[in-house]
């Protein structure tokens, strides 16, 4: 077999696993890519939910984004959920660390 | 005290006796602990504005004697799309001056050039997709730690060119929880040729890169692979490591990276004087800042590793810095360095700043009122 071959065969290979794992997990997670249904059900957040998350929210910004740089001042919820939009995709941060460090970022 | 006034003047001096009383009491600690249940507003159902951000440095880096003037612009530009879709481009705009050898005022070249452009389709929590022009996932300074206002030290690491051409193509991501005490992230992507956009050319390759990060520890450990499908259609291997011990505001980040154009190494760390007890306000913005990097030169040859702005010749370098942060997003740099190689030693100092800006491209007013601001809105 042709290295060209080989690398072709080993780059279908590694789809095959992705997309098998997406199917596998998929949906499965919490996140904003939930239904609508969900996403109504996490409009509001009760007073004391609020201090847990704001706790780890913190934790999980300093493992997360602390690794890299200084936490930065905090901005409104609208620019502080793009900019982690753009984290999540570039430090592939988990859903469930990106939702806290928000929550935790816009307190 | 208003309450307490108000219930003597109900129930006279046996108010505290009274059953009423009692009755009246409980109900306003229920109502008052009701009231601590009262949702507030989630950050989530905001929608996502438009972003204009990036950095801005100007730096000295005088290299055996000679002053280069690097002054550099990196806008990066954020449009969400719904709730799934991220359109992000980072542009560099950066002019080189020095004073030619025979004398004369400082010149040189103003290099323009996109670094992305690419679309993000969060698929679901483990999976996003990218298409268009998007940084290589080799190692991760390239993609985590190149602007100036993030990164430890300002001259690049002597292997960061290794494998870090820009891609063109299509790249599948995602990080996602293993167990409550493992993440694992991962990228795998294929790059066609240069499509064309802006000056610096992609190559067809295919790759990817996995890490596992254990967030008790702040550990990070991962391994990247690169596959070149064009001219001698090499594979590349590197490792990286990230690591803040719990104690100590420290942080150890390191590379290695194997491939035709070299192979080398660099280990820096970064320690916040936050925890000096003298002159502790500034001691605070205070970071010290080190690194050790060796390059082996490959197989390239034929100034093939000048082109990739490798060195041309076995290096050593040992830098040491201080970076000062004057307010949030502005710091001053300052560094020195020493390069050992078999084309001759240097020192290396360098000295400027650096600062990120964000400014939103639309309405950031919040839609939903946060909870515990309305009331003061309606008592002015």
């Amino acid at each position: 077999m042709s290295q060209r071959q080989s690398a072709k065969t080993l780059f279908a290979l590694l789809l095959w696993t992705l997309t098998f794992a997406t199917c596998l997990f998929g949906g499965t997670g919490p996140g904003r890519t939930g239904s609508a249904k969900e996403a109504a059900a996490s409009a509001v957040v009760p007073v004391i939910d609020a201090v847990n998350m704001r706790i780890q929210g913190e934790q999980r910004f300093h493992a997360n984004c602390g690794r890299c740089h200084a936490a930065p001042e905090k901005f409104p919820p609208r620019m502080m959920k793009t900019v982690l939009r753009h984290m999540r995709v570039r430090a592939t941060i988990t859903d469930e660390d990106m939702h806290l460090v928000l929550f935790y970022m816009t307190q | 005290m208003g309450f307490f006034v108000s219930l003597q003047f109900l129930f006279g001096g046996h108010w505290r006796t009274h059953a009423a009383a009692r009755l009246l009491m409980a109900g306003m600690v229920f109502v008052s602990l009701a009231s601590a249940q009262t949702p507030s507003a989630s950050p989530d159902d905001e929608k996502a504005v438009p972003i204009l951000t990036g950095n801005v440095g100007t730096f000295s880096f005088v290299t055996a004697g000679q002053n280069l003037i690097d002054t550099q612009i990196n806008p990066v530009l954020l449009v969400p799309l719904g709730d799934r879709w991220l359109i992000e481009s980072r542009a560099e705009f950066e002019g080189k001056f020095q004073r030619p050898l025979d004398g004369g005022p400082y010149q040189g070249p103003v290099n323009k050039h996109v670094d992305y452009a690419q679309l993000d389709y969060i698929a679901n929590p483990h999976l996003t997709v990218t298409v268009g022009r998007f940084l290589t996932p080799f190692g991760i300074f390239n993609e985590r730690l190149y602007p100036v206002w993030i990164r430890f030290l300002q001259p690049d690491p002597l292997i960061l060119p290794i494998n870090t051409a820009p891609s063109d193509g299509a790249m599948f991501r995602g990080g996602f929880p293993l167990s409550s005490k493992l993440n694992l992230n991962y990228a795998a992507y294929v790059s066609a040729a240069s499509i064309g956009i802006g000056s610096v050319d992609s190559e067809r390759h295919v790759g990817g890169r996995i890490g596992v990060f254990v967030p008790g520890h702040r550990l990070e450990l991962g391994g990247s692979w690169q596959k070149t499908l064009q001219d001698e259609r090499k594979n590349a291997f590197g490792f990286h490591m990230e690591w803040q011990p719990g104690k100590v505001p420290l942080t150890l980040r390191s590379e290695f990276a194997h491939s035709f154009e070299g192979s080398g190494y660099w280990v820096e760390g970064g320690y916040r004087l936050s925890q000096m007890t003298r002159w502790q306000r500034a001691m605070r913005r205070t970071e010290v800042v080190a690194r050790l990097q060796q390059f082996h030169t490959g197989e390239i040859g034929g100034g093939g590793d000048a082109a990739l702005g490798l060195p041309s010749a076995d290096t050593r370098e040992a830098d040491f810095g201080v970076n000062y942060f004057l307010r949030d997003g502005l710091k001053g740099i300052f560094s020195y360095g020493r390069q050992f190689s078999s084309a001759g030693n240097a020192n290396q100092w360098s000295f400027g700043l650096a600062y990120r800006f964000l400014i939103p491209l639309g309405r950031v007013q919040s839609a939903i009122e946060p909870a515990n601001e309305a009331p003061e809105r309606h008592n002015p």
